[in-house]
């Protein structure tokens, strides 16, 4: 390679030198590829950017979200951007959680052949497979504990050979067990309150009749979260 | 005592909760408590009886890797089906070592599996590791007069590598009932099939076969028919609905899980049993002590 501070990968069969130390969607703007879909939050929370990528001599199919996976030498990758996965329709305050709901809502969960596929496949580290077994047994509090950390990528949907859409069925779950057994929190009400009273009506009429240029500069200098410490400029690639 | 890693399977945490709970209380009240193993998966509800098809023994096997992580020998299970298709699998994967090996290298995110799981059903454990004398001593309530049919169906004897019984003359549960005092009736539908599930497309189907077991049962003179299968139990549940018979004493016969009597027997108190039980014991049993 002629330069070494560039590491060579294959974006949908195509060669590219991409610098190292770099995220694969980094990597991808970097070889020129511009996202209107498939990216969102750059973060790690949206579930956008699913990726699957097989390194050069490796049986095995890598399951990462482009905004967090570093490119590595020989990776061959593409993006899966949206999972056509229906979900099913439901009225939650018309459902009743003691019955076997999610089995109804989703039957294809009694496919599941414990293959661990989708656990595999999670890049959330979410053990998958445990929930839609809670789910099928009717256990949506387990369900719903298990399936907590899910970003709805689809990446699970995507891989599972029995056609289960496991992240609507944990969704759903976690919708039947707040609703069920958990609190209604306080600060959620709290500020329902201040919605309805019209506490921030003032601010949004600002924002809604604000000119492009304002919400530009408004843009550049939103603080988004508050940095603990002062941070060094992050190692933007600039071509 | 030590403990039993318990294989629970999805029906014992849904419809046949009163199943598990009792099972739950009688191994407590003979000093072996089961144990639920941490995670499971669904068994594979039924046994593939394809050569090739491996795929399909996997959900097993993985239960089969979490047991060994619990430390244990033996995985008891109280569902016929889990039991069946558990133990099948259980069989084959321990006398195939190029199958074991296959189906350790697909699930590579878990420890191998090294074939040496024995899979038993409760009665097996009853009958096998506590015996029937120990079961008989521990009763506080003698289900005396108390006539039972005990119900086996197809999974819990048939095939018979892995059958837990004589397949065509089984007794296992009859004597498990009778050690606690009831009078088991023989009747000639105790390895017939409850039309399973049938029960799904063609109920009417899975209805007359089970119609036809209760009334064979009532025939014979039985207060109830005891079952070890939430399906079984579902499906002669189903037929209750429809008159066994003309004769009005045979309309009364009831279905229970063995192990609802045995808790009985074993001194739950009310609250621990279903109306039924509670409605069986105030009707059927004559013995000193009756609820």
């Amino acid at each position: 390679m002629a330069d070494e501070k560039l590491t060579q990968i294959y974006i949908m069969g195509k060669a590219y030198d991409v610098p190292i130390g770099v995220t694969i969607m980094d990597a991808m703007e970097y070889a020129g590829y511009r996202f209107i879909r498939g990216a969102g939050c750059r973060s790690g929370f949206c579930g956008a950017c699913g990726t699957v990528y097989r390194k050069a001599g490796e049986y095995r199919l890598e399951f990462v979200l482009a905004c967090q996976e570093m490119v590595e030498e020989g990776m061959y990758l593409t993006q899966l951007p949206f999972t056509p996965a229906p979900r099913s329709d439901y009225v939650l305050d018309e459902l009743d959680p003691n019955e076997n709901v999610l089995l109804q809502h989703y039957p294809e969960i009694a496919r599941c052949v414990s293959c661990n596929t989708c656990t595999k496949a999670c890049p959330q580290e979410i053990e998958v497979m445990d929930y839609i077994q809670a789910a099928l047994r009717g256990d949506v509090a387990r369900a719903a504990e298990l399936s907590f950390d899910c970003i709805a990528c689809g990446l699970c949907a995507m891989r599972c050979p029995a056609d289960i859409k496991h992240y609507h069925v944990g969704q759903m779950a976690r919708r039947l067990h707040s609703k069920a057994d958990l609190p209604i929190p306080e600060h959620l009400t709290a500020r329902l309150g201040q919605l309805d009273g019209g506490t921030f009506d003032e601010q949004m009429d600002a924002l809604a009749g604000a000119s492009l240029d304002e919400l530009k500069a408004k843009y550049a200098e939103r603080v988004i979260e508050k940095a603990e410490a002062p941070e060094a400029a992050t190692e933007e690639v600039t071509t | 005592m030590s403990t039993l890693a318990y294989f629970p399977g999805c029906s014992l945490k849904d419809n046949a909760k009163r199943f598990e709970d009792t099972a739950f209380f009688v191994m407590e009240k003979l000093g072996t408590p089961l144990e639920e193993l941490e995670t499971w998966n669904c068994c594979g509800t039924v046994y593939s009886l394809a050569d090739d098809d491996l795929m399909h023994h996997i959900a097993s096997v993985r239960n089969f890797v979490r047991a060994e992580e619990a430390g244990s020998e033996d995985l008891v299970t109280l569902c016929a089906m889990c039991y069946n298709t558990l133990a099948r699998v259980a069989d084959r994967i321990h006398a195939d070592d190029e199958e074991r090996t296959k189906i350790n290298a697909f699930m590579n995110e878990e420890p191998d599996y090294e074939g040496e799981i024995r899979v038993r059903h409760l009665l097996q454990v009853l009958r096998d590791t506590i015996g029937w004398d120990a079961l008989s001593e521990a009763v506080v309530r003698p289900l005396n007069g108390l006539k039972i049919a005990a119900y086996y169906g197809c999974t819990l004897v048939r095939p018979k590598e892995t059958g837990i019984d004589d397949m065509e003359r089984p007794v296992v549960m009859a004597d498990a009932l009778e050690a606690v005092g009831a009078e088991p009736v023989a009747f000639p539908f105790a390895a017939e099939c409850c039309g399973t599930y049938q029960v799904v497309d063609e109920p009417h189907l899975a209805l007359e076969q089970s119609n036809r077991i209760l009334r064979s049962a009532a025939v014979a003179g039985a207060d109830v028919v005891v079952t070890a299968c939430p399906l079984c139990q579902h499906n002669l549940e189903q037929a209750l609905a429809v008159p066994v018979g003309e004769v009005a004493e045979l309309n009364e016969i009831q279905v229970v899980y063995f192990t609802e009597l045995l808790a009985a027997a074993l001194g739950a108190d009310e609250a621990q049993m279903s109306p039924i039980v509670r409605g069986i014991l105030s009707k059927g049993v004559t013995a000193e002590g009756g609820a």
